[in-house]
């Protein structure tokens, strides 16, 4: 399989310089807020843009190099871009758009992505999942050596969203190159990447497989990305192994882990366990308070105590019987927790 | 009560406005029969200046947009130190009193004029010849079709050009299989504004060219020196030029739903495109 590979690349944006390097050859997503530079990325891979410093290598072959004045221009880089917005061409046809590269003819395409039907439509008419498959169709007709997908699943809406994912997590695990994916979805990059850089302001703040991500978040900023509750308070007593944190409400926890000083504990919703009776088991953490909010997404629920978010079954959702307001004790274990920050740390 | 009286006072202002902007067409086509117009288009005077017309309108309209897409496109797409000097010297002619361009014309290229020693070394007299009209217009009518031009560029989504790119088409083919193509009713309706303004050219075209028949007359200056001669030959050019457009308003509305269209959505027009 071909590989990407980015040294050093910088761009100097509006409010910071990106600055990354980066090897990319399997299915790799980069994360991050709005803003973060993860868009200029790609633009600098398929040569929209021609960053201040660096150098881009497809394979052997010297995309970008800023010190010896290598410039290939889009045209001639084997690049498959899907924009977030498709960008199919409005005047065209179906097929036409997907012929556009004029390297195969469109039928080949047309049956692989299930759009034979609309060979003759223009893309006006067509619905955002139908279009996605459009413009993915078009970008591989191109021959592309690397696929790059911006948003792939930001224009569509949440209920066409689970399916085109599942279409397209299907279609990545077929191909014979690599993808660079931008997203501002930890969700979807997990889904969809094999691994996934969180950037932030224009630098990596670490990689990963998503799995290592929320296992082992570098620092506050991944773990709140990748989901997970963030606790502030200060390091009080010591017990048995066990680091105890007073929280900024009074509320002492324990952790695993050993920081000092003021501290960042980052919890997993999944980790946390809800009753409506103070629990008496072996999880060493309870945080009494009343439900604020409760949010069900499809066979899951997010249920909000105090400063934390749980993640449930809707089935134990309806055992217990959860309304908003009502008094509850969320527990998690002290294995279950990451200190992320503390004082002087990366937040 | 009130609210009607209202209503009606905007609807009579707008009666007299409409029939104030309608009066004079009428009037013309009211002292010409049919058969009169068709008779005087035998006329020589006539004949000599339609034909003049249509040449150095068809020869300017050429000349503007083989030199007036490029600028547009460029305008519209790159800014460079001087971007908008370059836009303000496109739309002098627009602000210009029409004597005034026609005045600037010879003092350029007349034979003392800034250039004239060197195009008279070549060989070339301007002034007062058919070129000379041809020029004239060109000038004159060039803003309208060039304006427009950078407008539609400008509406041109940069992520379609990008995704041109990337599919390996180079900056030319994408500029004739995309942003031609997309541009292309804005396109049109400038034009036929362009055209609409050259076809009346009067003062830089006298000034320049003189009224010469057969040469350098066009429509409008025959009208002017049949005026006191021959009235019937001055309304039936009148009735021409009112056609002619009629005809053009067509066309530039026609254009501007194309621009309209969203780029989202096919430009179907009459359900013919499909």
């Amino acid at each position: 399989m071909a590989t990407l590979t980015l040294e050093h690349v910088a761009v100097l944006l509006r409010a910071f310089r990106l600055e990354l390097s980066l090897a990319v050859s399997e299915t790799t997503a980069l994360v991050g807020p709005s803003g973060a530079g993860k868009s200029t990325v790609l633009n600098a891979v398929a040569g929209l843009l021609e960053p201040d410093a660096g150098q881009i290598r497809c394979n052997d072959e010297i995309w970008f190099d800023a010190e010896s004045g290598v410039f290939v221009p889009p045209e001639r880089r084997r690049v498959g871009l899907v924009f977030q917005d498709y960008a199919l061409f409005p005047h065209l046809t179906v097929r036409q758009n997907i012929e556009y590269a004029r390297r195969h003819p469109a039928d080949e395409y047309l049956d692989r992505f299930q759009i034979a039907h609309l060979e003759h439509a223009r893309p006006g008419t067509l619905s955002g999942g139908e279009r996605q498959r459009v413009a993915l169709a078009r970008a591989l007709a191109r021959d592309p050596e690397i696929l790059l997908l911006d948003e792939p699943l930001a224009a569509l809406d949440s209920h066409t969203k689970i399916e085109v994912r599942a279409e397209l997590q299907q279609l990545l695990a077929g191909l014979e190159i690599p993808t660079l994916l931008v997203t501002h979805d930890f969700e979807d990059a997990a889904a969809l990447a094999d691994e996934v850089g969180v950037i932030v302001e224009g630098r990596l703040r670490q990689t990963g497989t998503p799995a290592d991500l929320v296992a082992r978040p570098a620092d506050a900023f991944v773990a709140s990305f990748t989901g997970a509750n963030l606790l502030h308070g200060e390091r009080r007593v010591t017990g048995v192994g066990t680091t105890g944190v007073r929280l900024d409400d009074g509320t002492l926890v324990s952790t695993t882990d050993d920081g000092a000083g003021a501290i960042v504990l980052a919890v997993y919703p999944w980790d946390i366990t809800i009753s409506t009776t103070r629990p008496n088991d072996s999880a060493m953490n309870v945080i009494a308070g009343t439900v604020s909010a409760i949010t069900e997404l499809g066979n899951r629920a997010r249920v909000t105590i105090g400063p934390l978010s749980a993640e449930i079954t809707v089935e134990s959702l309806r055992r217990l019987d959860l309304r908003l307001g009502q008094p509850a004790y969320a527990s998690f274990k002290a294995t279950g927790t990451r200190i992320v920050a503390t004082k002087g740390g990366t937040e | 009560m009130k609210h009607a009286i209202g209503v009606g006072l905007f609807v009579g202002v707008a009666a007299v406005t409409l029939a104030f902007l309608a009066l004079p067409i009428v009037g013309i086509y009211v002292h010409t029969s049919p058969e009169k117009l068709l008779d005087q288009l035998s006329n020589p005077v006539v004949k000599d200046a339609f034909v003049v017309t249509l040449k150095t309108s068809l020869l300017a309209q050429a000349a503007i947009l083989l030199f007036g897409t490029p600028t547009a496109y460029l305008l519209a797409t790159r800014r460079f130190p001087g971007h908008s000097v370059a836009v303000t010297l496109v739309e002098l002619p627009l602000v210009l009193p029409p004597a005034v361009a026609g005045v600037g014309l010879l003092a350029a290229l007349g034979r003392f004029g800034l250039l004239g020693s060197s195009l008279s070394a070549l060989g070339i007299t301007l002034p007062f010849t058919q070129t000379a009209v041809t020029v004239a217009v060109a000038y004159v009518a060039s803003p309208l079709y060039i304006r427009q031009a950078i407008a539609s560029f400008e509406a041109t989504d940069p992520h379609l050009t990008a995704a041109s790119r990337t599919l390996g088409a180079g900056p030319v083919r994408t500029f004739f299989r995309v942003v031609l193509p997309l541009a292309r009713g804005g396109l049109i309706a400038g034009l036929a504004l362009s055209f609409a303004r050259g076809l009346g050219e009067f003062g830089a075209t006298i000034m320049f060219a003189g009224s010469l028949q057969k040469v350098t007359q066009t429509l409008p200056l025959a009208i002017y020196a049949e005026f006191d001669q021959n009235f019937d030959a001055t309304l039936a050019m009148s009735g021409v030029l009112i056609l002619i457009s009629a005809l053009l308003l067509l066309t530039l509305r026609i254009g501007l739903s194309w621009q309209r269209s969203p780029s989202s959505t096919s430009p179907s027009f009459f359900g013919l495109s499909g």
